[in-house]
C-alpha cells in the first residue's frame, strides 16, 4: 500500500553500504566507554551478527516474558509474552487505555519514570534481560530508541542541535557531530527539506518535519530497536505517508514497535500485528492474518468496528 | 434583512430582561469604580514622587555622597551617590547567594523530591518564608551574625538579610516556571539515553530559562526595595566604599533616615532618593518583562 515511488528514491539516496558503514563506525566507538551493547547483548548474539560486507544489518529482537505492568497498585499488564522479530515491523492495536502504549515504554524502561509505576518480569533484548540489576537503564534506552505521539523537538535548540542532542547528551567525548547529523536526517528523509536551514528552530519545521526531527533525533544514537507511540496521531495524511514510507524504509536496519489506533495504518506498515485487550495480549501474527482472518472472535470484533 | 422578517416576540424571548440589564450596569460600575480607587493612590505617589523628588536632582545629587551635616542644609547635605552604588553592592551580593540557592532548591523540588514528605515540607516553610516580614529577616542576621559574633555591622550582613527574603520569591517562581516544562521533553530526552543530571542542565534550564530569569529579577527587585533587613545589619554610612566588611550605605536607609531629619533640604533629598529608587526598580520589573516576554513557554 505504501507507494513504491518516494520510497525508491529515498533508497536511491542511501547507499546500499550505509548500515554496515555505521555499525563498523559505532562498534569501536562504543568499545572503549564500555556501557552501551556489552552489558546487554550476549557474547554468542553478538557472534552470530553477520559480516561488515553482508546485506543489511541485523537488528535485534526483543522479547516479552510474562510482563506485567502497575500503576501503584492497578495492574495495567496483565502478563504479556510477545516476540518482536528482528528487522520487523511490529503494531499493536486495540482500544484506548488497553495497555499498549504501557507496554512499549515498558521496553526501553520509560514506564518506571512515571511515579508510582513499575514492571515485573522480562524484557530480553536479544536475549539479556533489560530489568536486569546489572544493566544501566542509560544504555537500555540508548539501545531502544523512542518516537512520541506528539512531535516534541527541543524547543531551546536549532534542526542540528535537536539531532545532535542525542550525541550531545550522551556522550563527553567531543565527536564528529555534523557527519553523524546528516546521516541521521538523511536516514529519516528530511535532509533536503531542512539542509539549508539547519541552524533555524526544530520548532519553526510543520508537525510532519517536527516528528521527522525526532525520529532523526532517535537514529542518531544508532539505536537497534525504535520505539513508536501513535506517531502519526498529530499529522495530517500527507505526512502520515511519508512516516509511514520511512518505517518501511528504517526496518532493513533496525526493529520497529508501533503503536497505532489507526487499522489501516497497521495494515499498511506492520509485518507482523497484535491485538490488546484490557492489558492482556489477545492474538498475535502476520498483519495480513490478524485482519482477514483472525483467530480470536474478539480481534474480530475489533477489527471490523464492532467496538473500539 | 427584513426579507425574512421574525416573527413577534421571537428576539424578545431571547432578549435579557430589564432587571438583567441594571444589575450588569451596576455590577459593571462597581468594578470600575474599584478599579479607579485602587488607581489614586498609585497616581498620587507617582505624582508626589516626582514633584517633590524632581527638585533636589541634579548631577551632583548623583555623583556626590553625604556630608553628614544635616542642620545646614543648601548644597552642604551631599547626594546619595553611596547609597546608590551600596544598594546596588548589596543587592548584587544577595542575589548572588539567593539565585543559585533558589534555582537548585527549585530543581530539587520539581525533579527529584515532587510528593515526597520532605518536598512537601520544604514547600510550605518556603511559603512560610515568603510571609515572614522582612524586619524579622534583620533581627535574625542581626542576633545571629552582629550580636553573636560580638563584631558590628557590614554590608556582606546586609547582603544575607536580602538573600533570606529573596530565597522563597527565588524557589517558589522557579518551581512554576520547571513545572511548565512540559513533561514530553524530559522524556524524549531520557528515551535518547540521557542521564537525568544532562536532561536537567541541557534541555529542562534552558527551556525554562527565560521564566527563571523574570523570577530572580523580580527578587532582586523586591530587595532593592527593603529597608528593614538592613537597617541594622548593614547600618548607614556617608562615604562611598566597596568593602562590604564595613558599614555600607543605601537607598532605603538613607530615605528612613533622611525622611526623620528637621531640615528642610534633607528631607527634599530623602524625596530625591525615593524617586531614584523607585525609577530603578521600575527599570528591572521592565527589563523582567521583556525577559518575560521571550519566555517559550507561555
Amino acid at each position: 500500500m505504501t507507494n513504491p515511488e518516494p520510497r525508491s528514491k529515498v533508497a536511491e539516496m542511501d547507499p546500499e553500504g550505509r548500515p554496515e558503514v555505521h555499525r563498523s563506525e559505532a562498534a569501536p566507538a562504543n568499545a572503549p566507554a564500555g556501557g552501551l551493547r556489552q552489558p546487554i547483548v550476549p557474547e554468542a548474539a553478538r557472534a552470530a551478527e553477520p559480516e561488515p560486507d553482508g546485506g543489511p544489518a541485523a537488528a535485534p529482537a526483543v522479547q516479552l516474558d510474562g510482563l506485567r505492568a502497575y500503576y501503584g497498585d492497578s495492574m495495567q499488564l496483565k502478563g504479556i509474552d510477545l516476540e518482536f522479530r528482528a528487522n520487523e515491523v511490529t503494531a499493536i492495536i486495540g482500544p484506548s487505555g488497553c495497555g499498549k502504549s504501557t507496554l512499549i515504554r515498558c521496553i526501553n524502561r520509560m514506564h518506571e519514570e512515571i511515579p508510582g509505576a513499575r514492571a515485573e518480569g522480562r524484557v530480553l533484548l536479544e536475549g539479556a534481560d533489560v530489568y536486569d540489576s546489572s544493566v544501566d537503564v542509560v544504555a537500555v534506552r540508548r539501545a531502544i530508541g523512542m518516537v512520541f505521539q506528539k512531535p516534541n523537538p527541543f524547543p531551546t535548540m536549532s534542526v542540528f542541535d535537536n539531532v545532535a542532542a542525542g550525541l550531545r547528551l550522551t556522550s563527553r567525548r567531543r565527536q564528529k557531530l555534523d557527519e553523524k547529523v546528516e546521516r541521521a536526517l538523511r536516514g529519516a528523509g528530511l535532509w533536503d527539506e531542512v539542509k539549508d536551514r539547519l541552524g533555524e528552530p526544530g520548532l519553526g519545521l510543520s508537525g510532519g518535519q517536527q516528528q521527522r526531527l525526532c525520529i532523526a533525533r532517535s537514529l542518531a544514537v544508532d539505536p537497534e530497536v525504535i520505539l513508536m507511540d501513535e506517531p502519526c496521531s498529530a499529522l495530517d495524511p500527507i505526512a502520515t505517508l511519508k512516516i509511514e514510507e520511512l518505517i518501511s524504509e528504517l526496518k532493513e536496519r533496525v526493529t520497529i514497535v508501533i503503536v497505532t489506533h489507526n487499522m489501516q495504518q497497521a495494515a499498511r506498515v506492520a509485518d507482523r500485528t497484535a491485538f490488546m485487550l484490557s492489558g492482556e495480549l489477545v492474538e498475535v501474527g502476520p498483519t495480513q492474518t490478524i485482519f482477514t482472518k483472525p483467530g480470536d472472535p474478539r480481534t474480530e470484533d475489533y477489527v471490523t468496528g464492532k467496538f473500539g | 434583512m427584513s426579507a425574512t422578517a421574525p416573527p413577534a416576540g421571537a428576539l424578545a424571548r431571547l432578549a435579557p430582561s430589564a432587571a438583567r440589564r441594571r444589575r450588569d450596569m451596576l455590577a459593571r460600575r462597581i468594578v470600575m469604580a474599584a478599579t479607579i480607587v485602587a488607581l489614586i493612590p498609585l497616581a498620587l505617589i507617582i505624582y508626589y514622587l516626582l514633584r517633590k523628588g524632581l527638585g533636589s536632582w541634579s548631577p551632583s545629587f548623583f555623583t556626590s555622597d553625604p556630608t553628614g551635616n544635616t542642620f545646614f542644609g543648601g548644597s552642604k547635605i551631599g547626594g546619595i551617590k553611596s547609597a546608590i552604588l551600596g544598594t546596588i553592592e548589596m543587592v548584587g551580593l544577595a542575589a548572588a547567594i539567593a539565585i543559585p540557592i533558589g534555582v537548585g532548591v527549585a530543581v530539587w523540588l520539581v525533579e527529584y523530591g515532587r510528593d515526597s514528605w520532605f518536598a512537601h515540607a520544604v514547600r510550605f516553610f518556603t511559603d512560610v518564608m515568603t510571609g515572614v516580614p522582612s524586619i524579622v529577616f534583620g533581627l535574625f542576621v542581626y542576633i545571629v551574625l552582629v550580636v553573636g559574633t560580638g563584631s558590628t555591622y557590614a554590608g556582606y550582613k546586609g547582603s544575607i538579610a536580602l538573600s533570606l527574603l529573596m530565597l522563597p520569591i527565588v524557589i517558589r517562581s522557579g518551581e512554576v516556571v520547571l513545572l511548565l516544562v512540559p513533561d514530553s521533553l524530559r522524556e524524549s530526552a531520557l528515551a535518547l539515553g540521557a542521564p537525568r543530571w544532562r536532561v536537567i542542565g541541557s534541555v529542562v534550564l534552558p527551556t525554562a530559562l527565560p521564566g527563571m530569569l523574570t523570577g530572580m529579577l523580580l527578587a532582586v527587585a523586591r530587595a532593592a526595595g527593603e529597608t528593614a533587613p538592613l537597617l541594622f545589619t548593614a547600618a548607614a554610612a556617608n562615604a562611598t566604599t566597596i568593602n562590604l566588611g564595613g558599614f555600607m550605605n543605601s537607598l532605603p536607609v538613607q530615605i528612613y533616615n533622611d525622611i526623620t531629619k528637621p531640615t528642610n533640604a534633607v528631607v527634599e533629598r530623602a524625596w530625591g532618593a525615593a524617586l531614584t529608587l523607585v525609577l530603578l526598580i521600575l527599570v528591572l520589573n521592565m527589563v523582567a518583562r521583556l525577559v518575560s516576554r521571550r519566555n517559550r513557554l507561555a
